[in-house]
């Protein structure tokens, strides 16, 4: 540490940090905008001009940019001296020059970091007579709009996406004052982080353009802290509500996961929830009148009435549900009649990862874990598609080792442009082993492709090559030898390896993955296993039940019930269309609950209304184990509540155990004491009973506007404020306003930082976790001296033949997910359904570019075009995972493939 | 009056080739320091010549050498630049240097190499030097043959690869770092120091980057030893200095001169005193980026010393002349138009400071100024000056106005009040 006086002000300071980023961490005001605390420091802007002097009697002193400059012992600086204050009001003077005067119609107003910064720095008046500088705008697709004029040329967009996130289509053109960022033509950003332009820039170059679709101004949101439900990484979301529309989502800064980013799935997925498609009522069968609406008593009572008849209730748990509507669920129908809603291979996945994290020695990391790591392995997950924020973590894992070298040569770790350029290309070791190409072998050591056994081997191979007691794999090539052991290296030589696998092709490789972790902790301390998983909730089932979907049919069959349960869930995703058919033709009532209308709901006797994420609170297990708790946003217009709310009226009145959950914090307290892990889940944030200072924290801001009027068209009368029972958070302008513990952080605005920028007032330290710690709590940790046996199921070398192709899946970003491809912008983007094969393996088949095809033993209508892909191996078949349009119909892990003909119809170009 | 750089020169003729060079005497400044000369030798004897930068900073080379890593353990590879991206207005010392005598830039350029021991060397040229590049890459070529570059030069044990490359073509490129992003296939904007290319340069790696006519100097100090180089100068900056004229006089042009020629012998001998009809108003003594000299300063010696303490800089020692029937406020409104149009884009008081600036300058040599510009142009200079901006574009830039603010005020005046 070192004394750093600050006009004349002694403070501590550290000395790995650069003075911007050290005196912001104190509290101090010094305005910026090239410099983000992810980004490190460019020096571009010169903004964070201050005064340093070279003792206490120089009254002269020179200019320095704060965030060049490093702290060191014993220097002196002020913020506040005349000249560096007139100096940074002509900054803001200059941008002025070119910058429009549209903040009235600007979306990024009352947001807006150039905004703050120019009465920051008390410019109010530009003598500047000349004509603007103007340019033409991109169309850069559904998801963010372009206003180039508004740019004041900070680079950051360019630096986050290039070298943050890695993209290749968004460039810094021209020179002079004529410096335009864009793409080099219109139409959508390829980078699947594209969306923190939004957040990145400074002012409204970038904005969400779903937010521009029902726009309202940024105040008048009302906002609760959330979790993102669009795949398992759990990433912390602030949505915002108006009129009982959700309007976008803003990332909500956790230094353990997310930090200052979301994907763009995570992002703009949200429009599911105003989707028109939504249910909002109970929805009866009957069955001359399909479905009709009836009211919550009458719902009730037809709960009543089912379970009073029912011969048995069996309960079909969600990934995509709150533990506590999974628990509720679990509660009402037996531990033994209770299955978990998911595909069968993905169940077995998950029960293996559960094993592994309960029984053995290796933890799991969090993303700021994984950012640490100096050596990643992936074995067979696509990561940018399945967990794409552990996608961009292992992208910054990957400058660890290299920036040894900027070290080296005494380069701060702060300073971005240099450590660039010092390191240049260099990557540390990255080993990425899939199916077939993806976004993340550009920056591997080395990449390879292969079939799910063979990348399984390999990883068996690796752990036998760590540790002898290890099972060896037999018939390796030299090649495969030899990439065995160079992988091998690379984890013995780093201080933190990383093993990263997942849910996405089968057991064996997340069992391979295992024995690589164990059998490098032999030799090791800090050695991590990370498995990315498919839902929001997928980890929170996988412990509460290992009852498979298909075991279901068993207690169907053997009659001891008849009514199915089925929550918040899509069987039809689940397994194919004949196997869901089956089971649910065995039970004589369904009842779905769910928010969205679907093929299960068409099912359904009883549709029951349940919450989105937005409209109701509860808690999710991200991948890592980490339980997380999210707040309802807004009061949903009809009779949506959360499902435990709904399955409360099945419970016979004697038993009276959910009957006599009314809080949310009733169904935690339940659960906690049900089940030793998850007893941490009722800390992880403050009981609905918690009061700051005496007052709940308002969900609406200091600025919400139109209070008394904006229910005016229903009722003159202000309505008081509907009262959550379940949190400490208030549907209201009122109540505390000072900063919330973490967990209830539901916006980011400070005095004079209106932007997201606000942030460091809520951080510990600049970049650090949340003051009071960031939200969430683990609920396994692993047992350092455990010594499981390995796993020994190794597969035999995959042969292609021409009696078939293997199938695997592929993972999509957009489309592949369940809930955010209902959204119009990611439904635009979202992939299409194709199978992709090696061209050798086509030319068996007599197959060629753009033939459609059909599969053996998938029954559907869809047609697939043939794509040609040379990174999957021969006698490899890879099919979009999850599309909407090939639900229900199951891939068999093999068979054949041929050209569709079309009878009665003759192909022409004009088709 | 020795004149060792442009010894080989004679106007209107070819260059030397690689057999005619070697006759007078060329190459034999390598063979010396390659076959007896360790490379911190021939750092310590450009350093006892006080052989000072000639791009305009006037560092000195031997300084700016030392914190390049020698040794085995030193970083490889290891790069030696010439800038020859002689885009400075006004300049064209360098042009003579590299048509007039291609292999001697070629000898130079290996020896420097051979100082830092660098494995790879670049020529960084300027995009408009059509007939340079194409007399330097035939000269690249005859020595690559002779064994002057190439695998074990001259039996020494030391390699050299020697690669010219022309510029894209903008003034930053001639900034030492903005050329090692230009030279990377990155837009040419300067980088931030510390820290320095001599630690991390191109790729990353240690280099070196120094001007033409600097390097051009070092066959020569290493043939006749560091004191005959301080010798040839009337001051205590060591050697002669290419000189050069443009503006209203009789005879525009360059010539070497000892370091320390004053202005008025550069003028009145050289370039032939002023046209008729034309009398002397000032002078930016080395290219556009430096502030002006007045009839006060004729006498006195032009060497880097000399002009700070006048409140200029030497620069590239090539002067501009002023006379009296120009507009000042004209050339003003030139040198911002260039200025402006040539700043990279990277820091905000430059990228928006200049093109205003030159918007207000033009207005008022239009007739449109306001009584208040004067005072405005005043303050932007003090906004733009050293420290303030990312890189040196800037406070060169306003280098001359600031001085045309000071000497010439009555000018700008007199258009507002007109």
């Amino acid at each position: 540490m070192a004394a750093v006086y600050i006009d004349n002000i002694a403070y501590e300071m550290d000395e790995k940090l650069n003075l911007l980023q050290a005196a912001l961490s104190k509290g101090l005001d010094i305005p910026y905008f090239c410099w983000h605390p992810a980004l490190g420091s460019a020096g571009s802007c010169r903004l964070c001009a201050v005064k340093q002097f070279k003792d206490e009697h120089d009254t002269q002193g020179k200019i320095v940019m704060s965030c060049m400059t490093p702290v060191q012992d014993g220097t002196r600086f002020s913020i506040h001296d005349p000249e560096v204050t007139a100096f940074r009001k002509s900054i803001l003077e200059f941008l002025m020059v070119n910058h429009p005067h549209d903040c009235p119609i600007c979306d990024e107003g009352g947001e807006c970091h150039l905004q703050d910064m120019t009465v920051m720095t008390g410019h109010n008046y530009r003598e500047y007579r000349f004509k603007k500088r103007t340019f033409r705008n991109q169309n850069l697709g559904p998801l963010i709009n372009h206003e180039m004029n508004r740019c004041i040329q900070c680079y950051r967009c360019e630096r986050f996406y290039t070298d943050y996130a890695g993209g290749d289509d968004l460039h810094h053109f021209g020179a002079h004052n004529r410096i335009y960022f864009g793409r080099f033509e219109d139409g959508p950003f390829k980078n699947e982080f594209s969306g923190n332009l939004v957040e990145i820039c400074p002012t409204g170059v970038f904005t969400d353009k779903t937010l521009k679709q029902h726009y309202t101004r940024k105040w008048d949101l009302q906002t609760a802290p959330s979790v993102c439900v669009h795949c398992a990484v759990g990433c912390n979301t602030v949505p915002g509500e108006r009129y009982g529309t959700l309007r976008r989502i803003r990332n909500r800064y956790n230094g353990e996961i997310n930090k200052y980013f979301l994907c763009d799935r995570g992002r703009y997925g949200y429009e599911f929830v105003n989707h028109e498609n939504r249910a909002r009522h109970p929805m009866l069968h009957q069955k001359e009148k399909r479905f009709v609406s009836i009211s919550m008593e009458e719902a009730k009572q037809q709960l009543e009435q089912i379970a009073t008849h029912s011969r048995g209730l069996i309960g079909i748990g969600s990934p995509r549900a709150p533990l506590e509507s999974n628990y509720a669920l679990w509660k009402l129908v037996g531990k033994e009649n209770f299955f978990a809603g998911v595909d069968d291979n993905e169940f077995q996945i998950q029960q293996t990862i559960i094993d592994i994290f309960q029984n053995g020695p290796v933890r799991s990391p969090s993303l700021q874990d994984i950012r640490k790591a100096d050596a990643v392995l992936i074995l067979g997950e696509d990561l940018t598609n399945t967990a794409p924020m552990m996608a961009l973590a292992v992208r910054q894992a990957v400058r660890n080792q290299a920036s040894k070298i900027s070290r080296s040569v005494g380069i701060p770790d702060w300073q971005d442009a240099a450590v660039h350029n010092a390191i240049q290309d260099k990557k540390g070791p990255l080993f990425v082993l899939t199916a077939a190409e993806t976004k993340l072998d550009t920056i591997a050591q080395e990449s390879l492709h292969a079939a799910p056994g063979d990348i399984a081997r390999l990883g068996y191979a690796i752990a036998h090559a760590l540790d002898s007691s290890a099972p060896p794999v037999g018939g390796m090539t030299n090649e495969e030898e030899a990439l065995v052991k160079q992988i091998t290296q690379a984890l013995l030589q780093a201080d933190r390896p990383l093993i990263i696998s997942g849910c996405s092709l089968n057991r064996e490789v997340v069992e391979s993955a295992a024995n690589a972790a164990w059998a490098l902790q032999k030799k090791k301390t800090d050695v991590q296993l990370a498995y990315s998983m498919m839902e929001c909730n997928s980890f929170g089932l996988a412990l509460l039940t290992n009852q498979s979907l298909r075991s279901a049919n068993q207690t169907l069959d053997a009659g001891h019930a008849d009514t199915v349960i089925i929550l918040e869930n899509d069987l039809y995703r689940r397994g194919s269309q004949q196997d869901i058919d089956a089971l649910l033709n065995k039970a004589e009532t369904i009842i779905v609950l769910d928010h969205m209308t679907h093929s299960t709901t068409e099912r359904a006797d009883l549709v029951l209304p349940a919450s989105t994420f937005a409209e109701g609170s509860g808690t999710f297990v991200n991948q890592e184990g980490r339980a997380q708790r999210y707040y309802q946003v807004f009061i949903p217009e009809g009779d949506i509540q959360d499902s435990w709310r709904w399955l409360r009226a099945m419970e016979p009145i004697q038993n009276d155990t959910l009957r006599r959950w009314n809080r949310l914090d009733d169904v935690i307290s339940a659960l906690s004491s049900e089940f030793p892990q998850f007893q941490p889940v009722k800390d992880i944030a403050p009981t609905a009973d918690y009061r700051a200072a005496g007052q709940k924290i308002p969900r609406q801001t200091y600025r919400y506007s139109g209070r008394t009027a904006i229910n005016a068209h229903r009722e003159i009368h202000e309505p008081k404020p509907k009262d959550d029972v379940d949190s400490p958070l208030a549907f209201s302008m009122e109540g505390y306003t000072g900063v919330p513990p973490a967990p209830l952080i539901h916006s980011f605005w400070a005095p004079g930082w209106n932007s997201i920028q606000s942030v460091n007032k809520f951080q510990s330290e600049v970049d650090g976790p949340l003051r009071g710690g960031d939200p969430g709590k683990r609920l396994i940790e692993s047992n350092q001296t455990a010594a499981p046996a390995y796993f020994h199921s190794i597969p035999d070398t995959f042969q292609a033949t021409e009696e078939g192709v293997l199938f695997v899946p592929l993972y999509h970003i957009f489309g592949s997910e369940e809930l955010s491809v209902q959204s119009p912008g990611i439904h635009q983007l979202a992939a299409i359904p194709y199978l992709s094969m090696h061209p050798q393996t086509a030319e068996t088949m007599n197959l060629e570019e753009g033939d459609l095809v059909e599969i053996e033993g998938i029954e559907t209508d869809i047609e697939f075009p043939l794509k040609l892909d040379i990174s999957i191996p021969p006698g490899l078949a890879g099919y979009p995972a999850g599309l909407p349009q090939l639900k229900g119909a199951a891939f068999p892990l093999f068979g054949t493939v041929k050209r569709m003909v079309k009878e009665g119809r003759i192909s022409s170009p004009h088709d | 009056m020795e004149r060792p750089l442009t010894q080989n020169i004679r106007q209107g003729e070819a260059p030397l080739n690689l057999e005619q060079y070697e006759r007078a005497g060329g190459y034999q400044a390598l063979r010396k320091a390659l076959l007896t000369m360790t490379p911190r030798g021939v750092q310590e004897e450009v350093k006892k010549a006080n052989l000072l930068g000639r791009g305009g900073a006037g560092v000195a080379t031997a300084f700016k050498w030392r914190f390049v890593p020698l040794g085995d353990d030193a970083p490889y590879p290891k790069y030696f630049i010439v800038n020859g991206d002689e885009m400075e207005p006004g300049t064209f010392k360098d042009r003579l240097l590299m048509e007039g005598d291609p292999h001697q830039l070629i000898e130079s350029a290996i020896l420097c190499s051979y100082a830092i021991e660098a494995n790879i060397a670049y020529i960084f040229l300027r995009w408009a030097y059509r007939k340079s590049a194409r007399l330097i890459g035939a000269a690249i070529q005859e020595a690559y043959q002779a064994g002057y570059l190439g695998e074990n030069i001259l039996g020494s044990n030391y390699s050299l690869e020697l690669h010219l490359h022309s510029s894209a073509g903008r003034y930053i490129c001639g900034e030492e770092t903005g050329l090692l992003n230009a030279l990377e296939g990155k837009p040419s904007m300067p980088r931030a120091k510390p820290p320095f290319p001599q630690t991390s340069g191109l790729f990353g790696q240690p280099t070196i980057v120094n001007n033409v006519e600097t390097v051009c100097n070092v066959p020569h100090i290493i043939n006749n030893g560091s004191d005959w180089f301080k010798s040839l100068s009337k001051t205590g900056d060591g050697g002669t200095k290419i000189y050069g004229v443009s503006g209203n006089v009789n005879n525009p042009g360059a010539w070497e001169l000892p370091m320390g020629t004053t202005l008025r012998e550069l003028i009145e001998e050289h370039a032939g005193g002023m046209r008729d009809g034309y009398t002397f108003r000032g002078a930016l003594p080395g290219g556009a980026s430096t502030g002006f000299l007045l009839e006060k300063h004729l006498d006195l010696p032009m060497d880097f010393i000399t002009m700070n303490k006048a409140g200029t800089r030497l620069g590239t020692g090539t002067v501009i002349v002023l006379d009296d029937q120009t507009s000042v406020v004209g050339m003003m409104k030139n040198l911002m138009h260039f200025f402006a149009q040539e700043s990279c884009g990277w820091c905000i008081p430059c990228r928006e400071g200049l093109p205003w600036i030159e918007k207000v300058v033009h207005a008022i040599a239009s007739g449109k100024g306001k009584k208040t510009d004067i005072q405005w142009l005043e303050r932007q200079c003090k906004l733009l000056g050293p420290g303030n901006t990312f890189c040196a574009l800037a406070p060169g830039a306003i280098a001359p106005l600031q001085s045309a603010i000071q000497y010439f005020r009555e000018d700008f005046e007199s258009l507002i009040a007109e």
